[in-house]
């Protein structure tokens, strides 16, 4: 007997607006855990919701261990362990505080709480927080928290909705084995996430679309359909960026991405590799290869971004240049001593965990804070002295969604091309230009926050390059994005960086960072290593890891960082 | 497994653990709070020292000039009935032209005119010697006072001169005046036990409102949904500490009125703070009431400054008396809690335990108090939409 019914779900928000969720009809066996992936407004928080009994359901019923979710909501709540999207403990009371309420809120018994909360403790790593105001842990440890709340009762079905949006690989991999624990004591998980690559460790996959199941059932077989239209380049690139351009337009090409100096291509059903005149090997399928090719129909067109570029004559001087920067809140220093350099039309990624002073550097960098020591360069200019000449090189995009909501995107448009100096025929054939390449046309009266999570992206994308910059800061730009969005995302980076534009970003995801020529992992406020991603890979092979991938390669670095320090 | 869980499943077991717990995490976050304490604490203390101090009806040392084109030595008595009044500051000036540019500036807020043939007609029994009183009327109530305590200085002059001199002036009657309750008729008094409901509708629906709207921002509320702790727990988790901490907050306002700004309190303590915990209900109630519609703190702190804070501030009877208002405007002031809770106040501080007063003003009170939570446990149900 499984251990959820769906049937026949619906779910409307408006009675005539399209559904959220549309006939939906899936059963989750016991003991199991269920990935549930899809593009942004697919269904996945309403699903998972709906099956908290947070939301009524329009049409259709889920039951959940035989109770349905609206009669018995009370017994629901009882059976599941929930944790948002959103952070939602109480930031400003302390850890153990935080414990405590939960374990009186589900009514666990008083003589079993201290074991309880010791063996949560220990299992999240929190034992030496449990005094801490929680709003002063990192992004990392919050997650632990969470899922320490919604493990207080052991739930019978655990549902995480995005449980590792913003947080980085170890603390990613930590989760994912604390996931796999509570697996082997019989709970069942449902846990949605934009990470493909956790989605193909899970038993199940729940891929959806637009409200509707594309497909249910195990990664492996949906990712077998793609066994032998998988490939990787023989030959090391010289300029692997341009090549790859060039051959996400030849036909046949279904999607590819950058590996380092090497391209990994899936091309088209019924389509044959010989056809491509490459040199090319063929490579094992893995699940973003079969998600993209059940949901996008083409790889996304060259950049128009790009291509309404004038090419910047490139000079080998750095573009970017930080000297022993330093900055410290109190008596706590967020970075210690840090020194890079970027060249004209180079990607320049930054990676390190949550809290290591990647965000720091990176409002250092781009003049957004001052810093206690040391000194910031943009194209020669001192950000200190000169931080209005200084900005109008750059371009901003931030962590955040930071437009106006209530605003529209006219007005937004409008707004951001004042903010850059933009004025008269200048403003106007920039803001055409901008709805042009986004296609924004039908929502130019829409207020931002109505946005679908994609078009919010790429305003924010046209706000902070349409004074045409020659330094475009990205600071985790595509956290919670989905996979399509972000392939048509590094087409627009990709195109800019072709034109000579030079980009500093940072990410939690690898594949991203494969993106970028040079990488400075930043931890504990120092940069511990900087290299092209190929030789950090290469620096961490061994015996048993014969093809590491960049996340081995970071989760060693900083394992290794840590050793070092401990002696 | 199933089975077992159940078994054990009583959801009425846990409730006054569960709301112990949530009592518990409100105060912790209360004590952490500094905007919090700050609107309970500080923010009152604040507005009883405006009130005792910065505000006041009455009007003493009003700026006024005097116009003598008299000889001042003729009407020397008259000119002194005006400047040793303690409600004037009177600066003389020997023409009009002079005083002119004060008014004008509003350095002073009207002047008087003894005319220059005001000995002459006033020693000719056929000719009634002439005054004039002018007034700044861009501020009417001042202006009142500028005109009423004019003529009281003109009548005061003529008592006394009907005394010292020879032409016997015996009026047929005397008016005696006696002010009860507040015999000094000081509008501090009556300003500081009307604020007191002010500032309890300040903590009873601002504060709630935002606490709550504060925790959908914030996301901390869809968690405490996905518990067990039911909806009229997750209500009374909020009203029992902010309840006892807007009794706290009122019992220190009282004792700050008290003893430092020496209003009298008449009536018991007692009967005051079951009076003031009628109208924290209410206030409570309307204040969780917002909150089930904006859920969002500007949005709260917005509704709850037009619901609550304004119209007790203006039509609750503190600062304008009810009587004196279009009566459209009368019937609206029926329905706020606030309109009772000033009444209230105001008798058991300056007259004392008027049963009767007390009880009529105390059931509209408690009505809406039910009523607000009524409306609050039908609208809210365990769910986000």
């Amino acid at each position: 007997m499984d251990l959820v019914q769906i049937e026949n779900l619906s779910k409307r928000f408006t009675p005539k607006g399209s559904p959220a969720l549309n006939k939906i009809n899936i059963s989750i066996p016991t003991g199991k855990i269920i990935g549930l992936v899809g593009p942004d407004g697919a269904g996945k928080t309403t699903l998972i919701r709906l099956m908290a009994g947070l939301l009524l359901p329009t049409e259709g019923m889920i039951s959940i261990d035989n109770r349905d979710t609206v009669k018995d909501a009370q017994f629901i709540s009882f059976l599941t362990g929930y944790m948002p999207q959103k952070f939602g403990q109480y930031e400003d009371i302390t850890v153990m505080q935080n414990l405590e309420l939960y374990a009186d809120l589900m009514g666990l018994p008083k003589e079993e709480k201290s074991e309880k909360f010791k063996t949560l403790l220990k299992f999240t790593g929190l034992e030496p927080f449990t005094k801490r105001i929680t709003g002063a842990l990192s992004g990392g440890m919050k997650q632990k928290l969470g899922l320490a709340c919604s493990l207080i009762r052991k739930p019978t079905l655990l549902l995480l909705d995005e449980p590792s949006v913003g947080v980085d690989p170890i603390s990613r991999r930590e989760l994912w084995k604390m996931i796999h624990e509570l697996l082997e004591e019989g709970i069942t998980v449902v846990w949605s996430t934009a990470y493909l690559d956790e989605a193909e460790r899970c038993h199940e996959v729940l891929l959806m679309n637009e409200g509707e199941v594309l497909f249910y059932g195990d990664p492996k077989q949906l990712t077998k359909k793609l066994d032998h239209r998988v490939f990787i380049t023989k030959n090391v690139e010289v300029n692997a960026r341009h090549k790859f351009m060039e051959m996400m337009q030849k036909e046949g090409i279904k999607d590819g991405s950058i590996q380092g100096k090497s391209i990994r291509v899936v091309i088209k059903e019924n389509f044959n590799s010989q056809d491509l005149d490459e040199q090319l090997e063929p490579t094992e399928a893995r699940f973003e290869d079969a998600f993209i090719d059940k949901i996008s129909e083409h790889p996304p067109k060259p950049s128009r971004l790009a291509e309404i570029r004038p090419k910047i004559a490139s000079d080998s001087k750095s573009v970017i240049l930080a000297k022993n920067l330093t900055k410290k809140f109190g008596s706590f220093v967020a970075v210690n001593d840090i020194s890079c350099e970027v060249k004209g039309g180079e990607i320049f990624g930054l990676l390190g965990p949550n809290g290591a002073g990647k965000s720091t550097t990176f409002k250092m960098l781009c003049g957004l804070l001052n810093p206690t020591e040391g000194d910031a360069f943009v194209k020669g200019v001192d950000l200190q002295s000169a931080p209005a000449e200084a900005r109008q090189h750059i371009g901003y995009m931030a962590q955040k969604f930071s437009l106006y909501g209530n605003l529209s995107v006219k007005q937004n448009l409008e707004f951001f091309a004042g903010c850059y100096n933009l004025v008269n025929e200048e403003k106007k054939t920039a803001i055409e230009t901008m709805i042009e390449i986004f296609s924004l046309e039908p929502y130019l009266n829409t207020s931002t926050d109505q946005l679908p999570l994609g078009f919010k992206q790429r305003l924010s994308l046209a706000c902070a390059t349409m004074h045409q910059p020659e330094i475009i800061f990205l600071d985790e730009p595509t956290s919670g994005v989905d996979p399509v969005t972000r392939r048509e995302f590094w087409s627009h980076i990709n195109g800019l960086v072709e034109k000579g534009v030079t980009i500093m970003i940072t990410t939690h995801f690898m594949d991203e960072a494969q993106y970028c020529d040079r990488i400075a992992l930043v931890y504990k406020g120092k940069i511990i290593q900087m290299d092209s991603p190929d030789n950090l890979k290469e620096g961490v092979r061994s015996e048993e890891n014969q093809s590491p991938s960049l996340e081995d390669a970071f989760i060693h670095l900083i394992e290794e960082y840590d050793a070092k320090a401990s002696k | 497994m199933p089975k077992q869980v159940n078994e054990e499943f009583d959801i009425k077991k846990g409730r006054f653990i569960r709301l112990r717990a949530l009592v518990k995490k409100e105060t912790f976050q209360i004590i952490r709070d500094p905007s919090t304490l700050l609107i309970s604490i500080v923010l009152p203390f604040f507005l009883l020292f405006i009130y005792a101090y910065g505000v006041s009806l009455d009007l003493n040392h009003l700026r006024m000039g005097l116009v003598v084109e008299d000889n001042p030595a003729t009407v020397e008595s008259l000119i002194e009935s005006f400047a040793n009044s303690t409600y004037f500051d009177v600066k003389i000036v020997q023409s009009r032209e002079e005083i002119l540019p004060d008014i004008t500036s509003g350095a002073v807020r009207g002047f008087a005119v003894i005319p220059s043939y005001f000995s002459k007609f006033e020693k000719n029994p056929y000719k009634i010697p002439p005054i004039q009183v002018i007034a700044d009327g861009s501020e009417p109530n001042t202006a009142n006072f500028v005109l009423n305590y004019s003529k009281g200085a003109v009548q005061k002059w003529l008592e006394q001169r009907s005394i010292s001199s020879a032409r016997s002036f015996v009026p047929p009657i005397e008016v005696s005046q006696r002010v009860w309750y507040n015999e000094q008729v000081e509008s501090r008094y009556f300003l500081l036990s009307g604020s007191l409901a002010i500032i309890m509708t300040l903590i009873g629906t601002l504060l709630t409102a935002l606490v709550v709207a504060r925790e959908w921002e914030r996301g901390t509320m869809e968690v405490l949904m996905s518990t067990t702790a039911q909806i009229n727990e997750l209500v009374l988790g909020k009203l029992i500490p902010y309840f006892i901490l807007g009794m706290i907050s009122m019992l220190l306002c009282i004792a700050l009125s008290v003893w430092g700004y020496g209003l009298p309190l008449r009536g018991s303590l007692w009967l005051l703070c079951l009076v003031s915990g009628v109208f924290l209900i209410a206030a409570l109630g309307l204040g969780l009431m917002i909150s089930t519609f904006a859920r969002n703190q500007l949005l709260a702190y917005q509704i709850s400054m037009i619901v609550g804070f304004l119209p007790s501030y203006i039509l609750s009877g503190f600062l304008f008396e009810i009587p004196s208002m279009p009566l459209w405007v009368q019937w609206i002031t029926y329905l706020l809690p606030a309109r009772y809770f000033v009444q209230c106040l105001q008798t058991l501080f300056l007259v004392g335990n008027v049963w009767s007063l007390i009880f009529f003003n105390m059931v509209p009170m408690l009505l809406m108090g039910i009523i607000f939570f009524s409306i609050t446990a039908f609208k809210t149900v365990k769910r986000l939409d």
